[in-house]
């Protein structure tokens, strides 16, 4: 199942040109660009790993192009997604956040009930991912 | 800058391409606020000619490699590396060789860590915020010290090299320096020199260049010379040259503050009314009292503090 968070999602994957150009954007509107990565992708985990720190004061994509290209090739098979941060007062907030590279193989989500007092029951979401391995081995192979 | 999309011309005017890549105005501005620096302009116009021709070449579906823009600046302090630097970058935007046509200048401080780990992420990130404009490294010789062989700056000239040779068309690197320096430190780190294509070297400026400077500086700040003063601070830079820390075109603009101080003084205690005569002109007493004028002082001379390593 296609996870589907942060803007584009609903696109077919974007290109690295299109990546670039929607990093063109972000900096334009002067929002430091930050890369992160993770390999739980149940949509309440907001904390995925940065790689490394938010690049602020960027004029051109190519600096965070280079550093999505080596968290591409460290982290093969994970979530990789870019973050706009605008620091403006008010704000201060992630304005744009997209994935720009998911594992080959999403397996989706099981969906656990359990029956609790009376004929309730407590729905909870797991990914199939992230039970079958631990963290670092979730999508490998 | 890949190959042409369209089907090649077969004429091209090259004038009309001048025109439209509107690098005529840069090159003129250039011709017209900077004194002097003959061989330096000459090598800009030699520059963005080459440019200009290598981009009608593609044009034509002629094969050009894309060009090595990196180059080296050297020169005494204050002859104008800066100030070439970012007419370079606007040039190089303006043909599209660069995206964004920014300069970041730094020093090897901005470049080189404190600790082991320390000197890589921080010239990365310097790289980053210099991708698609010009990153100007000042004093770059700096950047090598071979009395210390456990110096970080080795580790930073290596990413340099390594970014410099794969992504030309994202970064030009220009460093500058002293002349004998520059020399020494590319003859210490044969792969930065042969990675470097435009070697450009800025002569001293003669007297009667100085003058102008000052005249224009003076100009851009709505003050003036009366006659005498004008008489006065050619003397001056005579005077000056012949000083320890001469800095040429920045040792100028100190005196002038210097001078500039003087004559506020002078207005202040004359206690008179004054008009924007008085307020604009600078005399020959304001320039007089130098110290460089004093007779004995050339002997026992409280050397002048050095002129300040970074541009400001």
């Amino acid at each position: 199942m296609r996870i589907t968070q942060g803007c584009f999602s609903f696109l077919p994957d974007l290109s690295d040109s299109q990546i670039a150009a929607q990093i063109n954007y972000c900096l334009e509107q002067e929002w430091a660009v930050a890369i992160e990565f993770t390999d739980d992708p149940h949509p309440r985990n907001t904390y995925w790993n940065m790689w490394g720190l938010p690049m602020f004061d960027l004029r051109d994509p190519a600096g965070v192009m280079g550093e999505l290209k080596a968290c591409r090739e460290a982290n093969p098979e994970n979530y990789i997604r870019i973050n706009a941060f605008d620091s403006t007062k008010g704000w201060e907030t992630v304005r744009m956040s997209f994935i720009v590279q998911r594992p080959t193989a999403e397996p989706g989500f099981r969906l656990i009930r359990q029956e609790t007092q009376g004929r309730n029951l407590r729905y909870t979401m797991e990914s199939y991912a992230v039970g079958r391995n631990p963290e670092g081995a979730r999508y490998a192979g | 800058m890949n190959a042409p999309e369209n089907a090649p011309a077969t004429r091209i005017d090259l004038a009309a391409e001048f025109r439209d890549a509107g690098i005529g105005e840069v090159l003129d501005t250039l011709e017209r606020d900077l004194v002097g620096l003959a061989p330096v302009k000459r090598r800009v116009r030699e520059i963005a000619a080459l440019l200009l021709v290598d981009r009608v070449r593609q044009r034509l579906g002629l094969a050009t490699e894309h060009p090595s823009l990196h180059m080296s600046f050297s020169g005494n302090p204050g002859t104008g590396k800066t100030t070439v630097a970012m007419r370079m970058a606007e040039i190089l935007h303006r043909l599209g060789y660069c995206r964004r046509g920014h300069v970041v200048a730094v020093t090897r401080d901005d470049l080189v860590g404190q600790y082991i780990g320390h000197t890589a992420p921080k010239t990365k990130e310097v790289l980053k915020r210099a991708m698609g404009g010009v990153l100007f490294i000042d004093e770059a010789y700096y950047l090598y010290r071979p009395e210390n062989e456990k110096d970080y700056g080795q580790e930073a000239i290596e990413i340099l090299l390594q970014v410099m040779e794969n992504q030309r068309d994202d970064l030009v690197v220009i460093l500058a320096g002293y002349a004998d320096r520059m020399e020494r430190f590319f003859e210490s780190n044969p792969g930065m020199k042969s990675r470097i294509a435009h070697h450009v070297d800025f002569p001293d400026y003669g007297d009667d260049e100085l003058g102008e400077i000052a005249e224009r500086m003076l100009a851009s700040w709505n003050y003036r010379f009366d006659e005498d003063a004008r008489r006065a601070f050619d003397d001056y830079i005579v005077l000056r040259r012949r000083q320890p820390h001469f800095a040429n075109a920045r040792s100028i603009r100190n005196a002038l503050d210097r001078m500039r101080l003087r004559q506020a003084l002078r207005l202040f205690e004359s206690g008179a009314t004054v008009d924007a005569e008085a307020l604009t002109t600078i005399t020959e007493a304001d320039v007089r009292a130098s110290r460089h004028f004093q007779p004995d002082e050339a002997a026992d001379a409280l050397p002048e503090r050095a002129a300040p390593a970074t541009n400001t």
